[in-house]
C-alpha cells in the first residue's frame, strides 16, 4: 500500500513539475537560466536580466503590507530599467518576481525556496513581518542567497546570519526618539501608553518607549493593551482617562491608531497621541480624521522634505497608484535601490560577494534617509518626528543616528 | 476478516515494533533517494504535505471514526508545538551547550527532537484528556464549540507569555519552570535550531508512516469498531454496552497526541515560524477539510487529500489572488457532488475501480442521452412551479 | 463613576451589535441546526455593500443629508438579503439530506470564498477604507461626564426596534408560525402543508438582512471597515455566535441576553480585570455555560430522540 502511496505522489509531482516547467518557457524565457555564482565579473557582457525576489502577504489578511511594498519595489525597478533604455546607466536590467505567501510562514518558507531553488534569483526582497522574514530568511541564510527586509524591525531578523540584511531602524532607537521627544520638547510627564498585545511590532515599541521614557525622566501613566480583533477599546481609554496622562502613546499601524484616536477623542481625551512608523499612511488621516490632527510620530522622511529623492518618489507613486506612499512602500523602494546598487558594485552575483558589497553600504541615499549597514546588517539611520498637520507631514525634529 | 488468536507477548512487542520500523526503512528511503532527486523546492512541499498527512490522519480518528466533530485541532497542535520547541531550544543550550543543530544524522540533537515531539504529544494528549472529559458528554456540534473555544483560549494564553530568551547564559543560569513562561508571546518562538529541511526530511516521514498505521490497525480494531458503532448511533452504541464517554475520550487523546507530534515537526521546520496567530480556528479548518474532502474515516483518502491540499495551492501560487477562491469553490463543488468525501469510510485499496472504471466510460454516453431532454424537464418543471403558486393562490 | 458609566454604554452599543449578528445564527441553528460560518462574511459584505453604496449616491463626506443613512441601510440590508438567499439556494439546498458535517464543511467553503472574493481589487480591495459619516458624531447628550454620541444612540434603538419587530415575526406571524413548526420538525411540517424550502430562504433572507444592520452600524460606529478576509471580521462573528450559544441557540430572545451578557463580561473583564485576557473571559463563559447548562440560558433541554 505503501508503494501505491507513492506511487501516487510521484505522478502528482511529475504534474506539478511539467506544468512549472511548461510556464517558464511561456512566461518570456528571461528567468529560467539565470545562475546564482555566475558572472556579470565574468568579462563577457551579459544582457540578460537578472532576477530578484519578492516574498510577500499578497492576500490573506496582511495583504495590504505586501501589496504596498511590492509597488514600492516594482517603482524602483521601473525606475532603473528605464533609465537604462535611456542609456544612461550601466549595468543589467532587472527583473522581478514576486511570490505570495498568503500571510503564513510555512508558505514563506516554500516561496523562498522556490525563489532561489527554481527561479534562481540573486538576492530576495521580503517580508514585513517579522515571523515571516524569520521564515523565509532561514531558508536564504541556509541557501547563501542574500535577503533583504524592508520593514521587518525585531532585532531576531538579521541575527539568522550574514546574509540577512534590513534597511528599516529598530524599533529600540525609535522607541528612544518618541520618548525623547514627549519628555524634551513636549515636556509630557506622564505618558499612557496603549499596545496591542497580539502585534509583536507594537509590543516591541511600547516595551522600547517605557524604558527610554523612564530613562529621560518621565513616567508611565497606565499601560493598556489591546487585541487587534478587537476594535472596541473603549474600557482601556476609560482607564486611560482616569489616569489623565500628558500624551498618549499608540503604537501600532494607522489602522488601528486612526480608530483608537477617534474613539478617544469621543471620550473626551484631548492630549496629543504619539505613534511610531506603523503611522505612515495616507490612510490614516483619511479614516481619523480630525481625531490625529497635531499629533506626532517618529517616521524614516517626511514627504515635505524637499529633497529630490523624496519629491521625485512621492510624485511618481502619486502618478502610478494615485494616493500618496505609505512608509511601506517607501522601505520597499529604498530596500530595491539598494539591492540594484550593490550589484551594479558587486564584482560577481555569487551569494557571498553580494552580501559582503550590501554590508558594504555606506551613506546610500535613500527616500527614507541615509542608510548605513552596520556590524549588525541593520541599518544606522536617522529618524525624524512629523507632525500631522491638515495633509501634511512637517519634520518637527530630526534625530542622528546612534 | 478472520479471527485470529491472542499473540503473546512477544508477538504484541513483534507487532508494535514493526511500524516503528517500516516507518525507519521508508523516512530512510525519502531521505537519501527521494528528497535527493526531486530537488529542494518539491522536497519542501514534500515536508509540508507529511505534516498536513500527521494532522489529517490524526483529526481523522476523532473525526472519522468517532463522528465527533473538533474545531480545536490547531490548539492541540501549539501545546505540541510549543512544548517541543521549548524542549530541543532550552534543551540544546542545557545538554549540548549550543543553540544549533547538534550531531548529525540520528545524533543527539536528532533523539532530543524526536523526544521532544513525543513529549509534545504527551502533553496533547493530556489537554485532550482535559477538555475532552467534561466536553465530549455533550452532543456533536456543542463539541465543536466547546473545542472551538479551547483553541482560542490557548492561544491566548500562549500570546501571554515573555519573549524566548535568546541568550545562551540566561538560558544556562535559569531553571526549566522560570523557562516555561518565556515562550515568546504573540511573535513567536523564535531562535529554536531547524532539524527538518529539504535535505533532511526523515522524522516527518517516520511520524507520518507512525500514525498512518496506528490509525489502520485502530480502524479494523476491536477499539475502532466501537467507535464506528458511537458514530453511526450513540445510544444504541451504548445499548450494546460500549462505555461510549470512555471510547470517545481515549479517541480524542489518541487523536491530540499525534497533533501534538505534528505540532513538533511543525515548529522545527525550517522555512517555518512558530506564532500563535497560525495556529488559530484557520488552522483547524484547514485540518478539517482535509478529513472531510478525503473521506470521513479513510486513512488513505486522508492523505490524497492533505497531497491534494498542500500541493493545488502552490501549482496556482502565480495566479495568487484567484488560489484561495478557486479553492473555495472546489471545496463547496465536491460536498454537493461526493457529500462522504472523496473515499467515505473506504480505503484506497478497498474500493471498487473497475465499477468506476466502467461508470467513466458510459459517462459520456450517459450525459448524451441526459442532455436532450434537459429542456423538457426544465419547461415541465416551470409549469409544475406555476401550477403550485397558483393552486397557493386560490 | 465616569469610567463605569463609560463602560457601561460601550456594553450597550456592542450588545447590540452583537445581538444583530447573534440573531442571524440563532435563526439558522433554531431551523436548520447548523452553524452558519459564512455570517459574518454576510455581516461584512452588509458593511462594504452600505460603503460602496455611499460611494456612489456621493455621500462621502460630514454634509450627508438625514435620509442619508435610512437608504444607505435599506439599501445594504436588501442586498445582503440578496446575497443570502443566494448562498442558501446554491450551496446549502442541495445538502438538505446530507449530514449536517457536510453543511458545516460547505459554509466554511463559502465563507472563504466570500473572503477572498472580497478582497479582489474590482470588488472591496485589500485597504482599508474610511465609512462615510452617515450619523453626527457630536454627542447627543452628556452623562455622569460621559459624551454619548448619535452614533451610539442610534445603534442600540436600531437594534432594540429590529428585535421586537423580529419577536413579533417569530412568535406572533403565520411565517413565525410555519418557521417554529420547520425548526421542530421538518417533515412533519411539509406534512402539514407548510413550505419548507421557502421558509428556510426566509429565514435566511431575515437573517441576513440584520446581519448588513449590524455591519453597517458597525462601520458607523468604527468609522472604518477592515478589507473583507481581515481576522477581524471572523472574531466578530465568533462572539457574536457565542453570543447565541450562551443565550441558548435556536432562541430569539436568547441571542439577545447571551448579547448583552457577553458584551458585559467582555468590556467590564477588560477595564477592570485585563484587556488581554477578554476573549478568554468570552470563550471561558462559553466552555463553563456548555458543561453546566448546554442549552444555554433561555434554551430549553431536548431529549435525544432514539
Amino acid at each position: 500500500m505503501r508503494s501505491l502511496a507513492t506511487i501516487g505522489l510521484s505522478v502528482l509531482l511529475a504534474v506539478t513539475a511539467g506544468c512549472e516547467r511548461k510556464r517558464n518557457q511561456t512566461g518570456g524565457g528571461g528567468g529560467s537560466g539565470e545562475s546564482g555564482s555566475g558572472g556579470a565579473g565574468g568579462g563577457v557582457p551579459d544582457n540578460r536580466p537578472v532576477m530578484i525576489g519578492h516574498f510577500a502577504s499578497m492576500t490573506g489578511s496582511e495583504a495590504t503590507f505586501g501589496q504596498s511594498t511590492d509597488r514600492g519595489i516594482r517603482l524602483a525597478i521601473a525606475e532603473r530599467n528605464a533609465a537604462i533604455d535611456a542609456g544612461t546607466l550601466k549595468g543589467r536590467k532587472i527583473d522581478l518576481t514576486t511570490e505570495d505567501d498568503a500571510g503564513k510562514p510555512q508558505e514563506a518558507g516554500t516561496a523562498v525556496t522556490k525563489l532561489i531553488t527554481r527561479t534562481k534569483v540573486v538576492a530576495i526582497l521580503g517580508e514585513v513581518a517579522s515571523g515571516l522574514s524569520m521564515a523565509g530568511g532561514q531558508v536564504a541564510q541556509q541557501y547563501g542567497v542574500p535577503m533583504i527586509s524592508p520593514s521587518s524591525t525585531n532585532p531576531a531578523v538579521t541575527q539568522i546570519g550574514d546574509m540577512i540584511f534590513r534597511v528599516c531602524f529598530l524599533d529600540e532607537f525609535q522607541g528612544k526618539v518618541v520618548a525623547k521627544f514627549a519628555v524634551e520638547e513636549l515636556k509630557a510627564k506622564k505618558v499612557a501608553i496603549l499596545f496591542d498585545q497580539g502585534q509583536p511590532y507594537s509590543k516591541g515599541l511600547a516595551d522600547f518607549f517605557e524604558k527610554a521614557l523612564k530613562a529621560a525622566g518621565g513616567e508611565v501613566a497606565t499601560r493598556q493593551a489591546y487585541d487587534t480583533n478587537n476594535p472596541d477599546v473603549g474600557a482601556q481609554l476609560a482607564s486611560i482617562k482616569d489616569a489623565n496622562p500628558d500624551a498618549v502613546f499608540l503604537p501600532g499601524y494607522y489602522t488601528q491608531a486612526a480608530n483608537i484616536a477617534r474613539q478617544a477623542r469621543k471620550l473626551g481625551i484631548t492630549v496629543p497621541f504619539l505613534g511610531g512608523d506603523g503611522w505612515d499612511s495616507a490612510k490614516l488621516e483619511e479614516i481619523g480624521g480630525d481625531a490625529v490632527q497635531g499629533s506626532f510620530f517618529s517616521n524614516h522622511y517626511s514627504p515635505e522634505e524637499e529633497t529630490p529623492a523624496v519629491q521625485n518618489f512621492v510624485a511618481k507613486y502619486k502618478a502610478k497608484h494615485g494616493a500618496a506612499p505609505d512608509a511601506l512602500a517607501a522601505l520597499g523602494y529604498d530596500a530595491a535601490n539598494l539591492l540594484f546598487a550593490a550589484i551594479d558594485r558587486s564584482p560577481s552575483l555569487s551569494g557571498k560577494d553580494l552580501a559582503a558589497t550590501i554590508a558594504a553600504t555606506k551613506g546610500f541615499a535613500g527616500v527614507t534617509g541615509e542608510i548605513t549597514i552596520n556590524g549588525d546588517r541593520d541599518a544606522s539611520k536617522s529618524a525624524v518626528v512629523v507632525k500631522i498637520d491638515h495633509g501634511k507631514r512637517p519634520a518637527v525634529k530630526r534625530y542622528p543616528a546612534e | 476478516m478472520t479471527a485470529r488468536p491472542t499473540p503473546g507477548l512477544v508477538g504484541a512487542v513483534v507487532r508494535s515494533a514493526y511500524p516503528i520500523l517500516i516507518g525507519f526503512a521508508l523516512a530512510y528511503v525519502m531521505q537519501t533517494v527521494v528528497a535527493v532527486s526531486i530537488g529542494d523546492y518539491y522536497s519542501k512541499i514534500f515536508i509540508d504535505v507529511g505534516i498536513a498527512i500527521v494532522l489529517g490522519v490524526s483529526l481523522g480518528i476523532v473525526n472519522g471514526y468517532a463522528g465527533q466533530f473538533s474545531l480545536g485541532h490547531a490548539g492541540f497542535m501549539a501545546v505540541g508545538g510549543y512544548t517541543a520547541a521549548a524542549i530541543v531550544y532550552y534543551g540544546s543550550i542545557k545538554l549540548f551547550g549550543t543553540k544549533a543543530i547538534y550531531g548529525g544524522s540520528l545524533g543527539p540533537g536528532e533523539l532530543l527532537l524526536c523526544a521532544g515531539c513525543i513529549a509534545g504529544g504527551v502533553m496533547a494528549a493530556l489537554t485532550g484528556w482535559l477538555v475532552g472529559l467534561p466536553s465530549l458528554r455533550l452532543r456533536g456540534d456543542y463539541l465543536a464549540i466547546v473545542t472551538l473555544g479551547f483553541g482560542e483560549i490557548i492561544r491566548v494564553l500562549i500570546k501571554q507569555t515573555d519573549d524566548v530568551v535568546l541568550s545562551q547564559k540566561q538560558v544556562e543560569a535559569a531553571d526549566w519552570w522560570t523557562l516555561l513562561d518565556n515562550l515568546g508571546g504573540g511573535f513567536g518562538f523564535i531562535g529554536g535550531p531547524r532539524y527538518i529541511d529539504a535535505r533532511n526530511p526523515f522524522w516527518v516521514w517516520l511520524f507520518v508512516v507512525i500514525v498512518c498505521l496506528v490509525a489502520y490497525r485502530l480502524k479494523y480494531s476491536n477499539r475502532g469498531r466501537q467507535l464506528l458503532a458511537v458514530r453511526e448511533n450513540e445510544i444504541a452504541a451504548e445499548a450494546m454496552g460500549i462505555r461510549t464517554t470512555k471510547a470517545k475520550v481515549s479517541a480524542f487523546m489518541t487523536s491530540a497526541f499525534f497533533a501534538g507530534i505534528g505540532g513538533g515537526l511543525y515548529a522545527h521546520e525550517l522555512g517555518n515560524s512558530l506564532r500563535p496567530a497560525d495556529l488559530g480556528f484557520q488552522k483547524s479548518i484547514d485540518i478539517v477539510i482535509i478529513v472531510v474532502l478525503g473521506g470521513m474515516g479513510s486513512i488513505s483518502g486522508a492523505v490524497i487529500a492533505a497531497i491534494a491540499v498542500t500541493i493545488l495551492p502552490e501549482v496556482f501560487r502565480s495566479f495568487s489572488e484567484y488560489r484561495m477562491i478557486a479553492y473555495a469553490l472546489a471545496l463547496i463543488i465536491v460536498m454537493i457532488l461526493r457529500p462522504q468525501g472523496l473515499l467515505g469510510l473506504k480505503e484506497l485499496w478497498e474500493v471498487d475501480w473497475r465499477a468506476i472504471g466502467r461508470g467513466l466510460v458510459t459517462a459520456p454516453g450517459r450525459f448524451a442521452r441526459w442532455l436532450p431532454g434537459l429542456p423538457g424537464r426544465l419547461r415541465s418543471a416551470l409549469r409544475e412551479a406555476i401550477d403550485r403558486r397558483q393552486e397557493d393562490r386560490s | 463613576m465616569t469610567k463605569f458609566v463609560q463602560v457601561f454604554f460601550q456594553t450597550l452599543t456592542l450588545g447590540s451589535l452583537y445581538a444583530l449578528i447573534a440573531l442571524g445564527y440563532t435563526l439558522v441553528y433554531g431551523i436548520l441546526r447548523f452553524i452558519n460560518f459564512a455570517h459574518s462574511d454576510v455581516v461584512t459584505f452588509g458593511a462594504w455593500i452600505a460603503f460602496t453604496i455611499a460611494g456612489v449616491l456621493g455621500w462621502a463626506g460630514t454634509g450627508s443629508p438625514v435620509f442619508a443613512m435610512p437608504i444607505v441601510m435599506i439599501a445594504a440590508m436588501a442586498a445582503s438579503a440578496a446575497l443570502g438567499f443566494t448562498i442558501e439556494r446554491l450551496a446549502y439546498r442541495p445538502l438538505r439530506k446530507a449530514p449536517r458535517l457536510n453543511v458545516l464543511i460547505t459554509a466554511i467553503g463559502v465563507s472563504l470564498f466570500l473572503q477572498n472574493t472580497g478582497q479582489l481589487q474590482a470588488v472591496f480591495g485589500k485597504d482599508p477604507v474610511k465609512m462615510p459619516r452617515l450619523l453626527s458624531e457630536e454627542p447627543l447628550f452628556r452623562l455622569a461626564g460621559v459624551q454619548v454620541p448619535l452614533v451610539d444612540v442610534a445603534l442600540v434603538l436600531l437594534a432594540v426596534a429590529l428585535v421586537i419587530v423580529l419577536q413579533w415575526l417569530v412568535y406572533r406571524s403565520k411565517l413565525g408560525q410555519a418557521m417554529r413548526a420547520v425548526s421542530w420538525n421538518d417533515q412533519i411540517a411539509s406534512l402539514m402543508g407548510v413550505p419548507v424550502d421557502r421558509v428556510i430562504s426566509i429565514t435566511f433572507v431575515i437573517g441576513s438582512a440584520l446581519a448588513a444592520a449590524g455591519g453597517v452600524l458597525y462601520g458607523l460606529k468604527y468609522g472604518q471597515l477592515n478589507q473583507t478576509a481581515d481576522a477581524l471580521w471572523v472574531l466578530l462573528g465568533l462572539k457574536a455566535f457565542v453570543a447565541a450559544v450562551v443565550g441558548g441557540i435556536g432562541n430569539v430572545r436568547g441571542a439577545v441576553v447571551g448579547a448583552l451578557l457577553i458584551a458585559t463580561i467582555e468590556m467590564f473583564g477588560a477595564a477592570y480585570l485585563s484587556p488581554q485576557l477578554a476573549d478568554l473571559y468570552v470563550f471561558g463563559v462559553l466552555i463553563l455555560m456548555l458543561l453546566l447548562r448546554p442549552a444555554g440560558l433561555l434554551g430549553s433541554d431536548t431529549v435525544e430522540k432514539v
